[in-house]
């Protein structure tokens, strides 16, 4: 299978590899998918308090070349985005942006669970209620 | 200068030899008579052809000429073998035993049996690959008319104690078929000190063409016969119908010839580089040979690099370096490869598993190169791999509660 030029350039140059602090108050970290199913993603935010803008963001992901592609693109996606504004990413859009064949699609959902997972994480952190979040499971 | 990409799937099938398609090329212009054609020199070069390579193939595995018959290729000897002999011998029994590693040709051939009312045993296989004897003769019933394991798999490398096997074989009168794919031309295999029945084998895997193989079925001690699974003109003793592929035949009898001739160097080659890439490789932290290394073909291996999934990690390479991978990401199902599952690696590991095919146009400059690229992926990975820090930082990733999709 030819992967999409998008997916190798994500690839080769992931954006955003690492890892935030997540003792800090304003970091939200999603890990979401499990090793025995191939793929794990951990995604993490950084929200300036007084905005409430995503000032930084992080990933590391364990899985196939399209799984870093979509968390790589997600992360970069992040930045500069309200944490409202996160919510709104849709799975969808990723495919889109990477060509993603539908064999790929649930790298794409992972993806944007990872980010629920992160802006719910900081939600509870901050005192928030956690939002309920529709399964989007396709596997 | 190294020429890229480099082909290391010689498992998947091999290149073919130049001079075996050298051989083959008078059989498709001037030379095309059909085998069948007993009344004129057309027909008696096509047959003559044909006879030669039947000798070719029962020389490198110890049988007499009479005993080959050609199909084409070893999905479709397995099917022969297996589907044959349960009708042919419908009035002893319906029972089969086979082994959970099997090819899928095997597998599903029984899958097919048991839609027809047929018992099957699955056996598993030991951490190692290889199966229990104890549990295999302890399978045999009295209505038992087939053991079908193979003589080496084609994941993983491991070869079965297939002398054992036939051992038990015989004392219980029951036959004994072996899927030869990947052991025939590697490594010596002969029919009669391995006691072996029935044997499916492909050109393709041993740098003859695609499109044709052969499977032996025994005429002495004990007579074997299958049911034809192709009715027609009754070509190959009635066993297998159809005009010869008297190209593919006179390419998989060099195909053969070669790899008579020239097993022991290959070998020793061919597995000086192999270990010269898994010892190389298995320099970087967890990473893990699957199968046993002991009973194992001389140009596989197959290793699991933990903590990295292995389609992202060919990705890395695979524009530059053919290898196979265990993890399934492409696959529908999304399931890892039942092979290594069923020798005991859990989901994860056997995700994150390459396997290397080397043949004989295999060199160390490729190997060298190899290693170079899949360490350097591999670390990169790792940097990228959540679970690689989890794992550096001690945490045990069993006690994680993964979000099971």
């Amino acid at each position: 299978m030819a992967y999409s030029e998008k997916v190798i350039d994500h690839y080769q140059n992931p954006k955003n590899v690492g890892t935030l602090d997540k003792g800090k108050q304003n970091v939200g970290t999603g890990l979401v998918g499990a090793p025995e199913c191939g793929d794990v993603m951990r995604l993490q935010i950084e929200v300036d308090e007084t905005t409430g803008v995503i000032k930084d963001a992080k990933f590391k992901t364990f899985g196939c070349g399209s799984a870093i592609a979509s968390s790589s693109l997600a992360t970069e996606w992040l930045k500069g985005k309200t944490v409202d504004e996160a919510l709104k990413i849709d799975n969808m859009d990723i495919v889109e942006e990477l060509a993603l064949p539908p064999v790929k699609i649930h790298c794409s959902v992972l993806a944007e669970d990872a980010i629920k997972a992160a802006i719910n994480d900081y939600r509870v952190k901050n005192g928030l209620e956690a939002l309920k979040l529709d399964e989007k499971v396709v596997h | 200068m190294l020429k890229l990409p480099i082909y290391l799937d010689n498992n998947a099938t091999t290149p073919m030899d130049p001079r075996v398609l050298e051989a083959m090329l008078p059989y498709f212009t001037e030379k095309f008579g059909n085998a069948a054609s007993r009344n004129h020199p057309f027909g008696w070069e096509g047959e003559e052809a044909v006879d030669y390579a039947r000798e070719q193939v029962a020389k490198l595995i110890g049988a007499d000429p009479k005993e080959i018959i050609f199909t084409s290729g070893a999905t479709e000897g397995d099917n022969l073998a297996i589907k044959g002999v349960y009708e042919m011998y419908a009035s002893k029994g319906n029972h089969i035993i086979t082994a959970v590693t099997e090819h899928k040709a095997v597998l599903d051939a029984c899958k097919h049996i048991e839609k027809l009312g047929g018992e099957v045993t699955y056996l598993e296989v030991k951490p190692d690959g290889l199966i229990d004897l104890a549990q295999l003769e302890a399978a045999i019933k009295p209505t038992t008319v087939l053991i079908a394991i193979m003589y080496a798999n084609n994941e993983v490398g491991v070869i079965q104690p297939v002398k054992e096997i036939s051992a038990i074989a015989k004392k219980h009168g029951v036959l004994f078929f072996t899927d030869g794919t990947q052991a025939v031309g590697k490594i010596p295999v002969n029919v009669n000190k391995d006691g072996i029945d029935l044997m499916a084998f492909s050109g393709h895997k041993m740098y003859g063409p695609k499109g044709v193989g052969a499977i032996y079925v025994r005429r002495k001690n004990p007579r074997v016969k299958v049911t034809a699974q192709m009715d027609g003109g009754g070509h190959e003793r009635g066993m297998r119908s159809g005009t010869l592929n008297v190209p593919g035949i006179v390419g998989l009898g060099k195909a053969c010839e070669l790899c008579m001739l020239e097993m022991e160097a290959d070998t020793k080659r061919i597995s000086a580089m192999r270990d010269k890439l898994e010892n190389a490789l298995l320099k970087l932290e967890e990473a893990y040979v699957n199968g046993s290394k002991e009973h194992r073909l001389p140009h596989v291996s197959n290793i699991s690099f933990k903590y990295v999934e292995g389609e992202g990690l060919m990705m890395g390479f695979n524009k530059n370096i053919a290898v196979s991978s265990g993890s399934a990401c492409t696959s529908a199902s999304l399931e890892p490869s039942y092979v290594l599952k069923a020798l005991g690696l859990g989901d994860d590991l056997a995700h994150s598993s390459l396997r290397f095919g080397l043949g004989r146009f295999t060199t160390e400059e490729q190997i060298d190169y190899t290693i170079e690229q899949v360490s350097k992926t591999v670390l990169k990975l790792r940097e990228m791999s959540p679970l690689w820090e989890m794992y550096k930082e001690g945490i045990d990733l069993n006690t994680i509660e993964w979000a099971h999709h």
